[in-house]
């Protein structure tokens, strides 16, 4: 007898978003688990954003931070660079510098910014917050109306401060990340409250918080691993929006991304290393379910694209 | 679980004068309510309807249908009105449920006629002989009701087994029975059968401040045990049936489960 393949069929499927006018780019809308294509359709790759920041990345890292060198005291040098030079497919444009303990910048100086941007660009761009939920529900109201209709997405809408920003994308047209912090339980609430406001499913993006590498990590992929079987398995109409791994913030924070060969030569060396943890963060989060990621490092994004390759 | 709404019987007196008087309004209402309230099906309940029974199912099927999109469960002994509502029931909204057959060589007519208009059937586990004894015996009818579908050519998989809910104030010893007797059913085939309930004649001839608490309880132990439909007052069961799907895992908590 010959072998055959155990398949799984799914009753459900992951909402498919696009992003962008100019290049539309597109994620999600599958009905199988991460890469098994024998037993569904993977409509779309996921899709890499690179992260940019409003304020120079100060706080990053040496080896990342050097790549942009010479752009990233301007956001919008620095979202051409990662579009021309690097390929970019998505930016990601953090405004961090809108934190009350950064520069405060005002909601209006970020709007300004975050349109200045979007203008340079014609890939999609996706435009977050400091995570500071007052300043972030102010932020993204403003950001929100000075990029209406432009099929961008804000982010992220919390527990708290939900109300306002979903408000703010709905009226705006845009897509919208909903964060929740590492509980399965809170991330299906906060969708369902969010969608209870009239806010279309379809253009919701699950962010279930995430991790680098050796940091909890099995935590955050045990939460989206299980987000994409209840969309998958029980046809959960709450959990199948497409999920994110903001992954770059976590993985150029800890240890194996800064400490010296010479300080520890057992980790091998530095920028090899520090560009190898956030690959394969990323990669382990692209296997939990994410269809979204943002990277930092282009040579991190580069080794997942090949990766992408040889899975799809 | 598959709910399937009972309020259109023609035992409530409001739906029994809707159907003499071809009046639509409460119909449709109840309908549309049910389906609101949880209803994945609609049990349409005519009675023996043994003068115009053709005639009543086909204009409830119709009427029933232009309001609410669901498939429905007919339900009367009259084969005949069984055929005339299947030719107008609109299979674009799921399959419809014909209720019912049993061990009854009179019964056996209805399974041809599933069969002829791709419907699923209810198999009542009684015989001829009178109410089963126990599980064991439920079991033993529903063995020969599912060897006669074979039979007629209805696949095992469109059958639901009925073990025949009795009622707690005169015949308490049988709800425990019943409750085992899902159990079994489930291990007659490989996929297990399908089981159904009619749930709230286990609190018929109750105080009616009583029915929903035995309602919703009996529920809950037969959907523990496999229980696959049930036919029930849509407003009183949701509820528990959701949290049923939660406890038992089929759905993922949230803390508004219940709205979902």
């Amino acid at each position: 007898m010959s072998f055959v393949v155990p398949k799984e069929t799914y009753s459900g499927k992951v909402y498919e978003v696009s992003i962008g006018t100019d290049k539309v780019a597109s994620f999600g809308g599958e009905n199988m688990l991460p890469f098994l294509s024998f037993e569904g359709t993977a409509k779309n790759r996921p899709l890499i954003a690179f992260e940019i920041q409003d304020i120079p990345p100060d706080d990053w890292p040496d080896t990342v931070k050097k790549v942009y060198e010479g752009v990233s005291a301007n956001p919008v040098e620095w979202a051409k660079y990662c579009q021309d030079k690097l390929g970019a497919k998505a930016i990601a444009l953090r405004l961090l510098g809108t934190h009350p303990d950064r520069l405060d910048r005002s909601p209006d100086e970020a709007a300004k910014i975050a349109s200045d941007v979007l203008a340079a660009l014609n890939v999609p761009l996706i435009i977050l917050g400091s995570n500071h939920v007052d300043k972030d529900a102010a932020v993204l109201c403003a950001v929100a109306m000075a990029v209406k209709d432009k099929n961008c997405i804000i982010g992220k809408a919390q527990e708290e401060n939900h109300k306002t920003i979903a408000a703010a994308a709905m009226a705006n047209n845009l897509k919208l990340i909903a964060m929740s912090n590492l509980d399965i339980n809170l991330s299906k609430q906060l969708n369902i409250l969010i969608t209870q406001m009239g806010f279309d499913k379809e253009k919701l993006i699950t962010d279930p918080m995430c991790s680098a590498l050796g940091y909890g990590l099995d935590y955050t992929y045990s939460v989206m691993e299980r987000i994409r079987l209840a969309a998958l398995t029980q046809n959960d109409v709450t959990m199948q929006q497409p999920l994110l791994g903001d992954i770059g913030m976590y993985v150029w924070k800890v240890k194996e991304t800064q400490a010296l060969e010479a300080d520890l030569p057992m980790l091998g060396a530095l920028e090899d290393r520090a560009v190898a943890w956030e690959a394969v963060t990323a990669t382990a989060f692209m296997i939990a379910g994410a269809e979204l990621l943002i990277m930092r490092h282009p040579k991190a994004v580069e080794a997942l694209e090949k990766l992408i390759d040889e899975l799809m | 679980m598959l709910i399937i709404g009972e309020k259109l019987s023609i035992i409530a007196k409001r739906v029994r004068e809707a159907m003499m008087k071809k009046d639509k309004g409460p119909i449709q209402e109840i309908a549309l309510r049910q389906m609101k309230e949880g209803a994945n099906m609609i049990d349409v309940n005519i009675g023996p309807a043994e003068d115009h029974g053709e005639e009543l199912m086909e204009w409830m099927v119709t009427t029933i249908q232009e309001v609410v999109p669901l498939p429905l469960c007919l339900d009367t002994t009259n084969a005949r009105a069984i055929e005339a509502g299947l030719k107008v029931h609109n299979n674009q909204w799921g399959r419809p449920l014909i209720n019912s057959t049993s061990n009854d060589p009179e019964r056996f007519p209805i399974m041809e006629i599933a069969v002829k208009y791709n419907a699923q059937l209810i198999g009542l586990t009684v015989g001829k002989g009178g109410l089963p004894a126990d599980a064991e015996e439920r079991s033993a009818i529903a063995s020969e009701i599912m060897a006669r579908a074979m039979e007629y050519g209805l696949p095992l998989e469109d059958l639901y087994l009925d073990p025949l809910v009795l009622q707690i104030a005169t015949s308490q010893d049988h709800a425990l029975k019943v409750i085992k007797t899902i159990r079994m059913f489930q291990e007659l085939n490989d996929p297990p059968m399908k089981t159904v309930v009619g749930l709230s004649n286990i609190s018929n001839g109750c105080p009616k401040h009583l029915r929903p608490i035995l309602n919703c309880y009996y529920f809950a132990l037969l959907a523990y045990e496999g229980l696959t439909a049930a036919i029930v007052d849509p407003h009183e069961i949701t509820p528990v049936s959701k949290t049923i799907d939660v406890i038992m895992g089929n759905t993922l908590y949230a803390h508004s489960y219940l709205e979902m």
